[in-house]
C-alpha cells in the first residue's frame, strides 16, 4: 500500500517536471551542466579553484550589497561611514572583513586557477576562447579591486588611486587629458569617488557575473581539460559517454564541497583573527582619512597587484625618445596582456607539463619564482638593489612568454597516454 | 533505488557501501544546513537598528514649565524620530474625559500593548494633568491633529486623523466605528520633577 502511494507521488512530480520542461529547459540545463557533464576522472585538487572562485564571487556580491546599505560615497562621509559600519552596525565588522578578505581570497584562487591552466596547457586548442574569457575576468577583477580600494577613502586608498590614474598620463599626447577626464577634476576628489563607486558596485560586478557565465558556457561546450592534457571525448562508450568521464554532479561537486570546507576554514580564520593580515590586506595608512596634502611615507598597492607594480617601477631608462614612465606603463600592460598570446606561443605537441620537456618544466618553475619575487619586490621600497632585482625578474617573466615558441619546439616531449592516468 | 544512482560511464563500478554513503551524505547535509543558518544570521541582524540608531533613540528630557493649561507643547518633540504629543489638560478637559459623551472602543485601556502599566487609568497618564501620547494614528501611522473645542463631537476636543478620519479623545482613546483599531500609544516616560519629563 505504502509503496503504491510512493509510486503515485513520483509520477505527480514527474508530471510537474514535464510541465515545467515543456516551458523551460530545467531538466535539460541540469543534465547539460551538471548531472551529464562529464568531468575527467583524473582531476586533481587544482581543479577546485574555479568552483572556489564562484563561491568567493557570491561572497563579494552578497557582502558588497550589504555594505552599500550603509556606505556613503562622499568626501565628507565615506571614511566615517566605513567606521560606522565597523563599530555601530550589527555584524558590520564581519560583513566588511568578509568583503575585504574576500578580495584577497579572490586573487589567491584566481592565481592558482591560472597557474593550473599554465601547467596543464588549458589555454591550448580548443580552449583558446575559454582562456580569453578567463583573462577578461582577470582584467575586470583587477579593475574591480582597484576601484573598491578607493571607496574606504583612507589615505592609502587616495594615493594609490592617484598613482594608478596618473599612470595613464604617460600615454603620449593624450595622457594628461585622459587623466583629467578619468578623475573628472584636477585632483582625486569626490567626483572620482562617486564614479568609482558606481563602477565598483554596478557596472563591473555585472560584467564579472556575465563573464563568469560565458566562461562556464565555453568550458561546458569544449569540456574540461585534465592533468594529462588529453581529450576524454576521444574515447567514448557505446552510449556516447566518455570512458574517463564522471558526472560533474554529484562526484565533482562533492570534491568541490570538501575543498570548500578546507577553504572556509582558512578564509574564516583570517576573517576572524587576522583580517588586516599585518597590513597586507588592509594597509595601515588606510586607517587615516584621505588627505590630498599628505602622501603616506611608504606607498604600495595591495599584495595582489605587487608583481605588476614591481614591473612598472622596473622601467627606469628613457628609450627611443619616450620617458621611463611611459615604458613602465608598457612593461606593466605587456605583462598583463602577454598571457593572451599563450595559445599561439606554445608550440608544444602536448598540453600538460607532465609530458612536456625539461625546458618547459624549468621555464614554468622559474616563471612562478619570478612572479613571487616580483610580488615581494612590489611591497618593498624601491632601493637600488631592489630595482635591479625587479629588472632582472621582469626579464625572466617576459622570457617565459617570449622564448616559449623556441623552447616548446626544441625540447623533447614524452608521449601522451591513450587514456587518463 | 536504481534510478537514484547517477548515470555513469561503462568503465565505472556500481557504488558499494550504499548505507554508509547515505549516512555521510545526510549528516553532511544536516551540518551544512546548520552552518548556512549561522551564516545567514549576521546578514539579517545587519538590518536591525545599529548602535548609533539605538543611541539616537535614547530617552529625551523635556521642560514643560512654559506649557499653559489647555495647550499642546509646540513644536512637537520627537522621541526615536516619532512625534510625541504633550497636552496640559484643564479641569474641564479632565471632566470631559471622565464623563465622556463619546462611544469608545477601549475606554478602560485594556489593550496592554498601547500603554505602560502606570497609564492604565481614566487619564492614561501618570499625572492626570499631562497627557503624553505618541502622535501617530494606530490605523496607518499618520499624525493626527489636535482639534480644539467645538470642532469635535465631544465638547473638549480631541485628535482627528486627516488621512482616514480616525478620532481619539484627549486621553488618546479611540472612538468606536473609525478605521483605527486601538487607542493611541502612550510611550514610557517619567517625571524627573514637577515640570521636567523624561520620555523613553
Amino acid at each position: 500500500m505504502a509503496e503504491a502511494n510512493l509510486e503515485d507521488k513520483k509520477t505527480k512530480i514527474d508530471e510537474a517536471m514535464e510541465w515545467v520542461d515543456a516551458r523551460f529547459p530545467a531538466t535539460e540545463t541540469w543534465e547539460y551542466h551538471l548531472s551529464k557533464y562529464w568531468a575527467p576522472k583524473n582531476h586533481n585538487y587544482y581543479y577546485v579553484f574555479g568552483f572556489l572562485g564562484i563561491i568567493v564571487l557570491v561572497n563579494q556580491l552578497l557582502t558588497g550589497i550589504w555594505l552599500t546599505m550603509n556606505y556613503v560615497p562622499t568626501d565628507e562621509r565615506a571614511f566615517a561611514s566605513v567606521e560606522y559600519i565597523m563599530r555601530d552596525v550589527n555584524y558590520g565588522w564581519l560583513v566588511r572583513y568578509l568583503h575585504s578578505t574576500g578580495a584577497s581570497a579572490f586573487f589567491v584562487v584566481t592565481y592558482i586557477h591560472m597557474y593550473r591552466a599554465l601547467a596543464y596547457g588549458s589555454y591550448k586548442a580548443p580552449r583558446e576562447l575559454l582562456w580569453f574569457v578567463g583573462m577578461a575576468i582577470f582584467l575586470v577583477l583587477m579593475a574591480e579591486g582597484f576601484m573598491g580600494y578607493l571607496l574606504p577613502w583612507g589615505n592609502m586608498s587616495y594615493w594609490g588611486a592617484q598613482v594608478i590614474i596618473s599612470l595613464f598620463g604617460a600615454i603620449p599626447f593624450v595622457g594628461p587629458d585622459i587623466v583629467e577626464w578619468a578623475r573628472g577634476d584636477f585632483l582625486m576628489s569626490e567626483v572620482a569617488l562617486n564614479r568609482f563607486f558606481a563602477l565598483h558596485v554596478v557596472l563591473l560586478p555585472l560584467l564579472l557575473v556575465a563573464l563568469v557565465f560565458v566562461h562556464i558556457v565555453a568550458l561546458h561546450h569544449v569540456g574540461s581539460n585534465n592533468p594529462d592534457g588529453i581529450e576524454i571525448k576521444k574515447k567514448k562508450d557505446n552510449q556516447g559517454i566518455p570512458l574517463d568521464g564522471i558526472p560533474f554532479w554529484p562526484y565533482s561537486i562533492v570534491k568541490d564541497l570538501f575543498a570548500l570546507s578546507v577553504f572556509l576554514f582558512i578564509f574564516l580564520a583570517i576573517v576572524f583573527f587576522a583580517p588586516e593580515m599585518g597590513g597586507y590586506f588592509l594597509e595601515i595608512p588606510n586607517f587615516e582619512k584621505a588627505d590630498p596634502l599628505k602622501t603616506p611615507a611608504h606607498i604600495a598597492p595591495v599584495w595582489y597587484y605587487t608583481p605588476f607594480y614591481a614591473m612598472l617601477r622596473a622601467a627606469t631608462y628613457p628609450l627611443f625618445g619616450m620617458s621611463a614612465k611611459f615604458w613602465g606603463l608598457v612593461v606593466m600592460g605587456g605583462a598583463i596582456a602577454l598571457p593572451l598570446a599563450l595559445p599561439w606561443l606554445d608550440k608544444s605537441p602536448v598540453k600538460s607539463i607532465r609530458y612536456k620537456g625539461v625546458l618547459s618544466r624549468w621555464a614554468l618553475r622559474i616563471f612562478v619564482v619570478s612572479f613571487l619575487v616580483l610580488g615581494w619586490l612590489g611591497v618593498m621600497p624601491a632601493t637600488k638593489t631592489y630595482t635591479i632585482m625587479a629588472q632582472l625578474f621582469t626579464l625572466i617573466y617576459y622570457a617565459y612568454f617570449v622564448l616559449m615558441p623556441w623552447y616548446t619546439t626544441v625540447e623533447l616531449t614524452k608521449p601522451e597516454p591513450e587514456r587518463v592516468t | 533505488m536504481a534510478s537514484d544512482v547517477p548515470l555513469m560511464s561503462a568503465s565505472m563500478k556500481e557504488p558499494s557501501n550504499i548505507d554508509r554513503r547515505y549516512f555521510l551524505i545526510q549528516s553532511t547535509a544536516a551540518v551544512g544546513t546548520v552552518g548556512a543558518g549561522f551564516a545567514v544570521w549576521p546578514f539579517l541582524s545587519y538590518w536591525s537598528p545599529s548602535e548609533k540608531a539605538k543611541a539616537m533613540g535614547a530617552a529625551v528630557k523635556i521642560d514643560l514649565s512654559k506649557l499653559q493649561p489647555g495647550e499642546m507643547l509646540t513644536p512637537v518633540v520627537a522621541w526615536r524620530g516619532k512625534p510625541v504629543f504633550i497636552i496640559r489638560r484643564t479641569e474641564a478637559m479632565l471632566n470631559s474625559i471622565k464623563e465622556t459623551s463619546l462611544t469608545l472602543a477601549d475606554p478602560n485601556s485594556e489593550n496592554p500593548e498601547m500603554q505602560p502599566d502606570f497609564a492604565v487609568n481614566p487619564w492614561r497618564s501618570s499625572n492626570p494633568e499631562y497627557a503624553v501620547l505618541l502622535g501617530l494614528c494606530t490605523h496607518l501611522g499618520c499624525s493626527p491633529k489636535l482639534v480644539s473645542v467645538g470642532n469635535f463631537e465631544d465638547a473638549s476636543g480631541g485628535f482627528f486623523c486627516p488621512c482616514h478620519g480616525s478620532k481619539f479623545d484627549l486621553a488618546g482613546r479611540v472612538v468606536a466605528g473609525v478605521p483605527a483599531p486601538t487607542n493611541m500609544e502612550v510611550p514610557p516616560y517619567r517625571f524627573e520633577s514637577d515640570t521636567v519629563i523624561v520620555i523613553g
